[in-house]
């Protein structure tokens, strides 16, 4: 593995379109689960960072994707610790679940992207991400985990994008 | 190899016990404890686990098995674990592979998770019979393994976990541990990959209806990497 490879993190971001309030009796089981599962994620392998709102402890509070829309934003170190983490531990039981509390997404609602290591993705740039992957379909921009680039192919992306960053 | 000359590689009874003791074992094995396993030499035991590993079924490492390092700790020894491919072979030829993907893409796309729970629950109370709810772990683990799930038992302190004794003599002297039913195989693996929380939905629906409402166990959803989502423990209202 390169330097190159190393300094690269996986940035993914998620969004769930509630069908009710997440103050109404039929999301509270939802929201039970939002500290643990939280918290899980905090102390799992490879996790880097989410995004949480003022004060808060998760991001739900933030609606930048619509007034019914939640966000989820995390960095982690690799693929494969955000995939163990999101379909291998204890948020496997609230994905099993989402039809209960989420509308049905016809366009792509989760999107991966590479980032810097110490990077932080802004809401903004992760909804631009989303955008990019429903206009243009996958790519080394903007991609999911059926259709990740290779670390190679990353690491190159990632190589030519820097130049250009800030 | 075709996957017919791999399976093909099994016929030969010696080797079919060692790829199915190392397989049972879910961790490395060493050339001495599979030899054993198998009630063989340890010489014939090491040329039928290298044509296992030639033919691609099991796959090979070297690991000192004593703990020690450095000089004077004796050369790595050769260790095995089954391959994670999958071989098959249909004859005639099907392709339930393709068919299976492709209802399961058009199941997430259309949000399907409910029906498709449904009919896993009916279709695990329909194999399950006339018999009464699963009456314990241990026949709950009869159940899963005729399944092809691979069962063990393991002492479940919300953590690690330790393995119990797969002989069975420890049996019962689990303590103050909860003992828990852990599958190493899912057999519905590919498409859980591709598509987890719907498969995974239906793979516990399945196993909730297989071993019954209201039994004395239960399955709950308690994913790990590597192995089945599901685990099997004692109902905690068995006493009521």
């Amino acid at each position: 593995m390169t330097a190159s490879q190393r300094a690269a993190h996986l940035a993914q971001l998620n969004i769930a379109t509630l069908l009710h309030p997440l103050d109404d009796p039929r999301t509270a089981p939802f929201v039970e689960m939002l500290d643990p599962v939280n918290a899980a994620a905090d102390a799992a392998p490879g996790f880097v960072w989410r995004l949480v709102g003022d004060g808060a402890a998760d991001a739900t509070g933030l609606r930048p994707a619509g007034e019914d829309v939640i966000v989820n934003l995390s960095v982690w170190e690799t693929q494969e610790a955000l995939w163990d983490f999101t379909y291998r531990s204890g948020h496997l039981d609230v994905m099993r679940r989402r039809r209960d509390w989420f509308a049905r997404h016809v366009k792509a609602h989760l999107v991966l992207w590479w980032v810097p290591a110490g990077h932080r993705p802004t809401a903004a740039e992760a909804l631009e991400r989303l955008a990019d992957l429903q206009a243009n379909g996958p790519s080394p921009r903007a991609f999911t985990f059926a259709s990740a680039p290779t670390a190679a192919e990353a690491a190159r992306h990632l190589e030519a994008g820097a130049t250009s960053q800030p | 190899m075709e996957d017919i000359d791999a399976i093909a590689v099994l016929q030969d009874p010696v080797r079919r016990r060692l790829y199915e003791y190392v397989a049972a074992q879910g961790r490395e094995v060493g050339r001495n404890e599979a030899a054993e396993a198998a009630g063989v030499a340890r010489t014939l035991a090491a040329h039928h686990l290298d044509k296992l590993a030639e033919a691609g079924l099991l796959e090979t490492g070297s690991r000192r098995l004593t703990g020690r390092s450095g000089p004077g700790a004796g050369r790595p020894a050769k260790v095995y674990t089954r391959s994670r491919a999958e071989r098959s072979v249909s004859l005639p030829a099907r392709d339930y592979r393709t068919a299976a993907e492709l209802l399961a893409e058009a199941a997430e796309q259309a949000g399907l998770d409910a029906g498709l729970c449904e009919a896993a629950r009916r279709r695990g109370e329909a194999l399950r019979g006339p018999a009464a709810p699963c009456a314990g772990l241990d026949e709950a683990m009869d159940v899963l393994a005729a399944r092809g799930y691979e069962p063990h038992l393991e002492c479940d302190e919300g953590g690690e976990g330790g393995e119990v004794g797969g002989g069975g003599e420890n049996g019962g002297g689990g303590g103050t541990a909860a003992r828990v039913v852990r599958m190493r195989n899912c057999p519905f693996h590919a498409l859980a990959e591709r598509y987890p929380p719907l498969v995974c939905g239906m793979n516990l629906a399945l196993l909730e209806g297989l071993l019954g409402a209201g039994g004395r166990v239960r399955a709950r959803m308690d994913a790990r990497p590597g192995e089945c989502c599901v685990v099997v423990e004692d109902s905690k209202n068995n006493d009521d």
